[in-house]
């Protein structure tokens, strides 16, 4: 008492700046006046060290703490919570209350925080993760299949009758020289190879960045209850639907396939899943059933979201393909076999490759 | 419930209540909207100069090859021009995307614009936050805000050149309106992606731990330390208050403004009838504060609290 106490916390406040495991009680408990004060100086200590470990966890992860304050993580944060429940009933002191507060919640975040990181995430989403997502949506992707299939279809029958259909469905910086009336030497000339690979990374890049941006949107209009993905999946399939009749009309059909196959099975089976994905939240929050449409929405839209981060990555591979193997391979016969055994991969991956799940955060 | 003094009634309406595991609850403030769009222009912000910086750094490095590569894609350029142009439309991608997705998936869960106005992304009704959720709700942030903005600004730009846009524009705005103004429209301030990906977003403060009041001056001695007189006040007198009163009165103590600090002496000794004096108010306030708290805390533990002075104690 014959110490000034406002010299001693701030002794014990400096102190607390230096020393990081033992931290010293602060001021003297006897000094204090209330009850509730006393409880709050006897307790300081341990709320000051799992701040401490806290801040130290948000700026670098669980690594750089020692095992001993990792242990006593979990003891710490009851100890406060329960500091907190104490203290809401005994204490009028609002400073305290809301630093418990705080406190408390940024522990939890910490103790109940993600269990793994990016990396590991990663290791779980290609073992497994991926194919058993796209798999928990087999009914979208069979509907966005037959809208997709449909979709070409209607796009074939539609310039069949009228070549001005044509025109509509195309843009015009598509086309090139691709246009009703071409000569089959012209078509011809479309589906060569390039002389040199000069400036096709360059073009990869940008069909990538182009085709990932499409299949995003495909997936985020889902939330219009899907009928905006299933629009856009129809019009860019009438599109496909159209120039397939522009190549078999001058009987080049089988080659264009050739030509398509080599990325298409890729870059299609992606669009599919992108579509399927956002058909998947829009159809759970139009018939959300016995979940809150809440619940349903969000279960959806993480399931879907695996799935596309896998199709930003089939992106990647259709790109590659686009841009290289299909300009610079030329035989009919080679360019099936790159498509063909690109499908038989996904498909093998997807349906035939089924690990048990890693069922660590049932939550 | 407690009375929350410093809240006012718009910021009771954001509070919720967590329960962990354990059983506790762990009260959590939904972020204002306003919090929300400024951390919104401030990571985009750092992401257009961040990105500046790295085209400029390119350019730097790259001279004049990456105009050339970008306008003849398709004809033969120089191997290095070409690398470059991959470079960045690579970076463009990573950055935008990976901006977000990487910081929140952090500990903190938050991106630089938000921690700087003390926000985070936390699930929806205290589960984990699992990365899936982190993606899906930055996936759709594109179709909320980025694409009807470039369309309106497109539209804008066509409309300038004196072609025809027909009704672009309003779909566009109609669009931007309806994904904008969606978190108005529930009272967490969900956006769309918030929905999709089962996540709010909520104040994250960052309180330090203050002094200890009771410890210090004439709270704990009783006495002041300019004057030596002591100050006891009766049981009538300390009736007078209740806990909001008390806890505005604590918060004017710690920040202590001489001027502000007479004024409420004057105030407490005008309802209590005492002679306000001059010279020694902080010490009265301080044994005051000491006082009301010690009665008020006193009747909590037998379960009698007062709210403010307008209630009676019950």
């Amino acid at each position: 008492m014959t110490t000034a106490p406002a010299t001693k916390s701030v002794g014990s406040r400096i102190g607390s700046l230096f020393s990081r495991a033992e931290i010293a009680a602060p001021a003297d408990i006897e000094s204090a006046a209330l009850r509730s004060d006393r409880f709050r100086l006897e307790r300081e200590g341990d709320w000051r060290r799992l701040e401490e470990i806290v801040v130290r966890m948000e700026k670098g992860g669980v690594r750089k703490i020692s095992d001993e304050d990792l242990l006593a993580l979990p003891t710490l944060y009851r100890t406060a919570a329960s500091s907190l429940s104490v203290a809401r009933e005994t204490s009028l002191d609002a400073a305290t209350l809301g630093y418990l507060e705080s406190l408390v919640q940024r522990a939890w975040f910490q103790v109940y925080g993600p269990r793994k990181g990016l990396f590991g995430w990663l290791r779980e989403f290609f073992l497994g993760g991926w194919s058993r997502a796209v798999r928990e949506i087999w009914l979208d992707v069979c509907i966005a299949l037959f809208v997709m299939v449909s979709g070409a279809i209607v796009g074939w029958l539609l310039v069949a009758q009228d070549t001005d259909w044509y025109y509509r469905l195309m843009p015009a910086g598509l086309a090139g020289g691709r246009v009703p009336g071409a000569s089959r030497e012209t078509l011809m000339e479309t589906l060569q190879v390039e002389e040199s690979s000069g400036g096709l990374s360059a073009f990869a890049a940008y069909l990538f960045s182009n085709n990932a941006g499409v299949c995003i949107l495909a997936f985020a209009l889902g939330f219009a209850f899907g009928i905006p993905s299933l629009l856009l999946l129809i019009h860019n399939m009438a599109m496909l639907g159209a120039i397939v009749w522009l190549f078999a009309g001058q009987d080049l059909g089988w080659e264009f396939g050739a030509w398509l196959s080599v990325h298409g099975t890729t870059e299609l089976f992606g669009i599919l899943l992108a579509g399927a994905a956002g058909l998947h939240i829009g159809r759970s929050m139009a018939f959300p059933g016995e979940r809150s449409i809440l619940d349903a929405a969000s279960q959806a839209g993480r399931r879907s979201a695996v799935v596309m981060v896998g199709v930003v990555l089939m992106m990647v591979v259709a790109a590659l393909l686009e841009a290289f193997p299909r300009q610079l391979v030329a035989g009919t016969g080679s360019r099936y076999m790159i498509g063909g055994m690109f499908l038989t991969f996904w498909l093998a991956y997807f349906y035939l490759y089924q690990p048990a799940p890693v069922d660590e955060d049932a939550e | 419930m407690s009375a929350r003094a410093d809240r006012t009634g718009a910021a009771n309406k954001r509070q919720r209540t967590l329960i962990t595991p354990e059983g506790l609850s762990v009260p959590i403030t939904i972020a204002s909207r306003g919090s929300r769009f400024g951390a919104l222009v401030l990571d985009w912000l750092i992401i257009i100069l961040g990105m500046l910086m790295i085209r400029w750094l390119i350019n730097f490095i790259g001279g004049g090859v990456l105009d050339e590569a970008a306008g003849a894609a398709e004809e033969a350029v120089s191997g290095a021009g070409e690398f470059l142009f991959v470079v960045q439309v690579i970076v463009l991608f990573l950055a935008w995307y990976g901006y977000f997705l990487v910081q929140e998936l952090g500990p903190r869960g938050a991106t630089l614009g938000k921690r700087a106005v003390g926000i985070r992304v936390a699930a929806r009704g205290g589960g984990r936050l699992p990365p899936e959720a982190i993606i899906a709700r930055n996936l759709l942030r594109d179709i909320e805000m980025f694409f009807p903005l470039v369309f309106v600004l497109v539209a804008l730009i066509v409309s300038a050149v004196g072609e025809d846009t027909g009704n672009m524009i309003w779909a566009a705005i109609v669009w931007l309106l309806i994904f904008a103004l969606f978190p108005f429209f529930n009272k967490d301030a969900l956006r769309a992606g918030d929905v999709i990906a089962g996540t709010w977003v909520v104040e994250a403060p960052r309180t330090k731990l203050a002094e200890a009041l009771s410890t210090q001056g004439a709270a704990a001695k009783g006495s002041s330390a300019v004057t030596g007189v002591r100050y006891d006040f009766g049981d009538e007198e300390l009736s007078v208050y209740g806990e909001h009163e008390l806890q505005t009165l604590e918060r004017m103590l710690r920040d202590a403004q001489p001027e502000a600090l007479s004024a409420v002496h004057a105030t407490i000794c005008n309802k209590i009838g005492w002679d306000p004096g001059a010279g020694d108010e902080r010490a009265f306030l301080e044994a005051f504060y000491a006082q009301l708290r010690a009665k008020l805390e006193g009747d909590m533990r037998f379960g009698k609290r007062k709210a403010d002075k307008f209630s009676d104690a019950s």
